[in-house]
């Protein structure tokens, strides 16, 4: 019979018992409550083992392919260890490069480490190592460069962006856990038609699942979307554009809410373009980065539009109160 | 005899029915002020629960859950004309998706066997 490890302790998993009845009897109360493999409460991960396929029924291909599986309908057929997230250890790096994208976007290029995998527009917690400082940016590398690349966002009394643009330089030591995010483009269905958007620096995820995309042959066309208040917040314009004219299948459109509209750009409400541009979004799949309530907005509009919930995938920036 | 559910093809069915009847709820203005700041995944796993039960799949939800579940709705205002639009939604959908009139109906009339523990009556 498996033995399933949860917080460092081993349990048996008797005959016919699913994981989440296995723990219950052993007094580790997992958050559940239909019992049935639907309302998706006692999701957990394996991080040593395989969860039985039927376990991770219903759960988007991102959260499937981190082995994440449903405690409540998984019969385990192998010893597993199960947790919600795996401890990252703590990598230590330098800065090797330090650029302006525009005047309140900063690029930084960090070492990677050996040995440190990550899937394209997941994040990485970065910590300023004088006080252990933290915050989460998202990638905008992809596993196939030397360097993990980071947007950074000059936030007004922001702690960690405005160290960052004033002080922090090249050579100097920074820290970083993860990576984490469920963000990512998962291999499969090459001629889907793709759809991302991204305000502000909600750019950094897509311009490395942008770059992915092309790269692993993916032939369904892909929309790109890169909002800002206005023509100024925009950036790696020429380099998207350079993209759009090597590769025919992708489109790139920079939006602005108001002012001058660039060369190709929509101006309006980001959370209508894409649908007003494209028509019906059936059988898309969807990502989605940068301001929640824009994130939310989009996502609402992009499921009306005809997008199928499982094909949705998002990061909204949560920023720190009263900081960034 | 086999259950809607299994008559309907089971989990992918559903998964299928979830995203044509939400997005029938999402678009009628008449109730998607109830829906408006919901965590649009959280709301499609519920709605999955709730179109398990209705077809006979396998759930564990009860009057109590869906009383509970609903109680800040119908502070909001929730009342039967909302749950009439509701059901009609779930009808199309059935409809949509090709399932037959005598299975609609048994569907619909163990959704109406709801009604009062959603209203909170």
């Amino acid at each position: 019979m498996p033995t399933i490890n949860f917080e460092g302790q081993d349990f048996v998993c008797g005959e016919d018992e699913t994981v989440l009845e296995c723990m219950t009897r052993s007094g580790m109360l997992i958050p559940s409550s239909c019992q049935s493999g639907t309302c998706q409460t006692c999701v957990i991960r394996a991080l040593e083992g395989t969860p039985p396929p039927g376990s991770q029924n219903g759960l988007k291909d991102t959260l499937k392919q981190q082995n994440y599986f449903l405690a409540c309908i998984c019969k385990p057929e192998e010893d597993m260890t199960i947790g919600l997230s795996l401890v990252s250890p703590r990598n230590t790096v330098n800065v090797i490069e330090k650029d302006a994208l525009n005047e309140s976007v900063v690029r930084l290029r960090l070492e990677k480490p050996d040995g440190f995998s990550y899937k394209s527009g997941q994040f990485i917690n970065l910590v300023r190592t004088s006080d252990d400082l933290t915050r989460s940016y998202s990638l905008a590398s992809t596993p196939d460069d030397d360097f993990l690349e980071l947007h950074i966002k000059r936030v007004p009394d922001g702690k960690m962006s405005c160290w960052v643009f004033d002080t922090l330089q090249v050579a100097d030591e920074v820290a970083f856990f993860g990576p984490a995010g469920d963000c990512f483009y998962v291999p499969g269905k090459p001629d889907q038609p793709l759809l991302l958007v991204g305000t502000g620096t909600g750019l950094a995820p897509l311009y490395g699942i942008l770059r992915d995309v092309l790269v692993q042959g993916h032939t369904g066309p892909v929309h790109l979307f890169h909002a800002s208040l206005a023509a100024p917040g925009l950036y790696l314009e020429q380099s998207l554009r350079d993209f759009a004219t090597q590769y025919e299948h992708f489109t790139y459109t920079p939006c602005v809410l108001h002012g001058d509209t660039p060369e190709g750009g929509q101006q309006g409400n980001i959370a209508d373009i894409p649908a007003r541009e494209l028509g019906s979004l059936s059988g898309y799949r969807v990502f989605l980065c940068g301001d929640p309530p824009i994130v939310n907005a989009l996502r609402q509009k992009s499921f009306l539009a005809g997008v199928s919930m499982q094909d949705i995938f998002s990061d909204p920036f949560v920023f720190a109160a009263q900081d960034g | 005899m086999s259950t809607v559910y299994e008559q309907l093809g089971g989990d992918a069915a559903i998964n299928a029915a979830v995203d044509v009847f939400y997005r029938k709820v999402l678009a009628d203005h008449y109730v998607n002020r109830f829906f408006e700041g919901v965590d649009m995944e959280k709301q499609a796993a519920k709605q999955k629960g709730f179109l398990t039960m209705v077809t006979g799949g396998p759930n564990n939800y009860t009057g109590k859950d869906m009383r509970e579940g609903h109680k800040h709705l119908v502070a909001m205002g929730l009342n039967d004309a909302h749950v009439d639009h509701i059901l009609c939604h779930l009808r199309s959908t059935l409809a949509e998706l090709g399932v037959a009139q005598d299975l609609i109906d048994t569907v619909i009339s163990v959704a109406e066997s709801t009604r009062d523990d959603v209203l909170d009556r």
